[in-house]
């Protein structure tokens, strides 16, 4: 793993369309030095789309199928299923979708291909709107921020829970990674691979776009996610929730930062009061109680 | 060859297991599932060495056998009506991708109400996808259509998706006899699977990256030039499978009684059956009526039907759907096509009939045209529009 920044070389080619600051490439660098570039990335409509950059060529240096936004789970079924009967067991699937193809209009067809465990991973980069069509508000928005759709009020509702979702499928492996945490993202995408079904990584990437911080501080601000507790990074599988290192020190409350260290670096949650600050803490406590229960 | 009694929908699943295809995806739906459950059950029993995706829905059907094809899988699915909307998304980009498929059409009529008898409208609904569309007339005719699909669909001149359509009930759930050929004759015409390009990973691929207009303009114009290939790849199936199972239709149209006809009627579907009986009746009276049959409705036979109703006196299209406020596809489609070759058209009338399933029976055909040419005898045109509706 000490050669991660290595492997990452050859991965993502130069002409890639992202913008500055973007999690994409630095999250793609990493599954390419995972399975050394054999796979088979399916890509609902999504950023990605554009960050792969225009026909003819290609930013990425293994196979990626663009696919109708509902149904990256579905063609990556039907991939690993042609895959299987061809006998061809070194190449790995991959769904590779954000937070809209998979916690909205992804959703029927990502239970449906989770319920019938068919051997991919499917890995929902969350950057917590619609961020390609102009930042409208998706259900994995959190409360609070504004978003284009969520121009004056903010968003209302708390933000949908995809891993707990999956992990209620009984699928073999569930994780939560962070675009700040490259070597834990890195061996939770070695250990999805070694087993075989149906596998669901969450990956926390903020968006300096549409959550409205500088480019330059897109780490900082995954980082602070996991320091405030805000995000909690973990592994679900043989029926127990193991936490990962970055998060580990963050079971205990007092070494979490305040969320408002997270909130005020972002201008989505310029207009955030009070109040809901304190619902946003309420929040963490009561996620990290969940944490607590199934460990 | 065995003789066996199968309903149209287990004739396609023959058919499909002749084609031994590796994945199947499917959902169900009425009319459509007796394919799916008998596929279900070659797969289970071994008789087909194939995968089978019970998928959570139609879009994810028709996405999961476009990933299974360009995987390099010969596929399959059927379906209906909402199922068929439903999935319309993933027609289109199937196509558009240039991936050999095949799709059966259980034809039924399209919601609300609620109704599970057939027409044309889902099927018709379909016909500016891109995809090959033949049409049965008898379940013969269905499982001979499907394994042709395969042959039509993965031939390097085409590289289209092609879709069958068979009523619901009145093909799908009636048993007939069906000649079912050889298996080992069958794979051996069929071959190995064909496609322009295959995605397992053996070397980086990008498939469906943004292009910009006019790049997606050339891909979208190479359609329509496969489209015109396909008449003639159609023809040669036709003529090879004839050949080599008996069996041999005409290609794009076939045609009964039309060489010294005068009037000639259009139509697609089983209901064709009943127009032949029909116009037997109207010979024995002296009446000089022919049927001209659309196996395929994409590509379109225009220049076919042309060859026989150039000198036509009178041409009746009768139409199972209809485009509101406007007229029947396959009027539509026949009346554009024909003023590519002439500028004198016939006198041509369209008949909207059997929306909704409303059984339309050999006897309403016979007085329909028997009406129609009578009137025209006398020198007066019927009206060109008609929706023929009648209860009970």
């Amino acid at each position: 793993m000490s050669h991660l920044p290595q492997a990452m070389r050859n991965t993502i080619l130069p002409g890639e369309a992202a913008c500055p600051g973007c999690p994409i490439p630095m999250a793609l660098k990493v599954v390419g030095a995972a399975f050394n570039n054999k796979l088979v990335m399916v890509v609902p409509a999504c950023c990605t789309s554009i960050v792969i950059g225009a026909y003819p060529g290609s930013a990425f240096n293994w196979s990626t199928v663009h696919v109708a936004f509902a149904s990256a789970a579905a063609v990556a079924s039907g991939i690993a299923e042609a895959l299987e009967k061809r006998g061809i067991k070194d190449v790995q699937v991959v769904a590779w979708a954000g937070d809209g193809g998979t916690a909205d209009i992804g959703m029927a067809s990502l239970s449906g291909a989770a319920e019938r465990n068919h051997n991919i991973i499917y890995i929902m980069y969350d950057n917590e709107a619609y961020m390609n069509t102009g930042i409208q508000r998706s259900s994995s928005t959190p409360k609070g921020a504004w978003t284009t759709t969520t121009p004056i009020m903010g968003k209302i509702e708390h933000k949908k829970d995809v891993a707990r979702i999956m992990i209620a499928h009984g699928v073999p492996y569930v994780a939560t990674a962070s675009i700040a945490y490259p070597h834990d993202f890195y061996a939770k995408l070695k250990k999805a691979a070694s087993i075989r079904g149906f596998k669901f990584i969450q990956l926390h990437s903020p968006c300096p776009v549409g959550w409205r911080f500088d480019p330059s501080l897109t780490v900082k601000v995954a980082r602070l996610a996991i320091e405030t507790g805000l995000w909690v990074l973990y592994e679900y599988y043989d029926g127990r929730l193991r936490l990962s290192g970055p998060s580990r020190p963050y079971l205990d409350k007092a070494k979490r930062k305040p969320v408002i260290e997270y909130l005020k670096l972002q201008g989505r949650f310029r207009k955030i009061t009070d109040e809901l600050v304190r619902e946003i803490e309420k929040y963490v406590d009561e996620l990290w109680e969940w944490i607590k229960k199934h460990m | 060859m065995v003789l066996k009694v199968l309903t149209g929908n287990y004739a396609v699943a023959e058919a499909v297991k002749l084609a031994r295809v590796d994945v199947v995806a499917a959902y169900p739906i009425t009319p459509q599932t007796s394919i799916v459950e008998k596929l279900a059950e070659y797969i289970e029993s071994g008789e087909l060495e194939a995968k089978m995706i019970r998928v959570e829905s139609e879009h994810s059907a028709l996405a999961a056998v476009f990933g299974a094809a360009i995987a390099g899988a010969r596929a399959f699915t059927a379906t209906s009506s909402q199922g068929l909307l439903y999935m319309h998304e993933w027609v289109h980009w199937v196509s558009r991708a240039r991936i050999p498929v095949v799709m059966a059409i259980v034809t039924r009529a399209i919601g609300t109400p609620w109704n599970i008898w057939p027409d044309h409208a889902d099927f018709l609904d379909q016909r500016d996808t891109g995809w090959i569309m033949s049409f049965a007339m008898d379940n013969q005719e269905v499982l001979d259509l499907t394994i042709q699909a395969f042959k039509i669909s993965e031939d390097p001149r085409v590289y289209l998706p092609v879709m069958i359509g068979l009523e619901g009930f009145i093909l799908g759930h009636t048993s007939m006899p069906v000649d079912v050929p050889d298996p080992d004759k069958v794979a051996e015409w069929l071959g190995p699977r064909r496609q322009p390009y295959v995605i397992d990973g053996s070397k980086p691929w990008a498939l469906g990256s943004l292009a910009w207009p006019e790049e997606t303009e050339e891909m979208f114009m190479d359609i329509q030039k496969a489209m015109e290939e396909s008449k003639k790849v159609i023809v040669e199936v036709d003529e090879e499978y004839g050949r080599l199972f008996g069996r041999k239709y005409g290609g794009l149209i076939a045609c009964h009684r039309c060489s010294d006809a005068k009037y000639h009627i259009v139509s697609m579907g089983a209901w064709s059956g009943d127009i032949i009986e029909s116009i037997e009746l109207l010979r024995n009276e002296g009446y000089p009526v022919g049927l001209i049959r659309i196996r395929y409705v994409r590509p379109f036979p225009d220049k076919e039907i042309y060859g026989i109703v150039s000198n036509s006196r009178a041409v009746i299209v009768f139409d199972r759907a209809i485009s509101y406020g406007s007229m029947g596809p396959l009027y539509m489609d026949l009346v554009a096509g024909l003023t590519k070759y002439t500028r004198k058209l016939p006198y041509m009338r369209n008949i909207i009939a059997g929306i909704g399933g409303v059984n339309i029976t050999y006897q309403d055909f016979y007085k329909l045209i028997k009406e129609t040419i009578d009137s025209l005898e006398k020198g007066v045109e019927p009206p060109v529009f008609t929706w023929y509706h009648r209860r009970g």
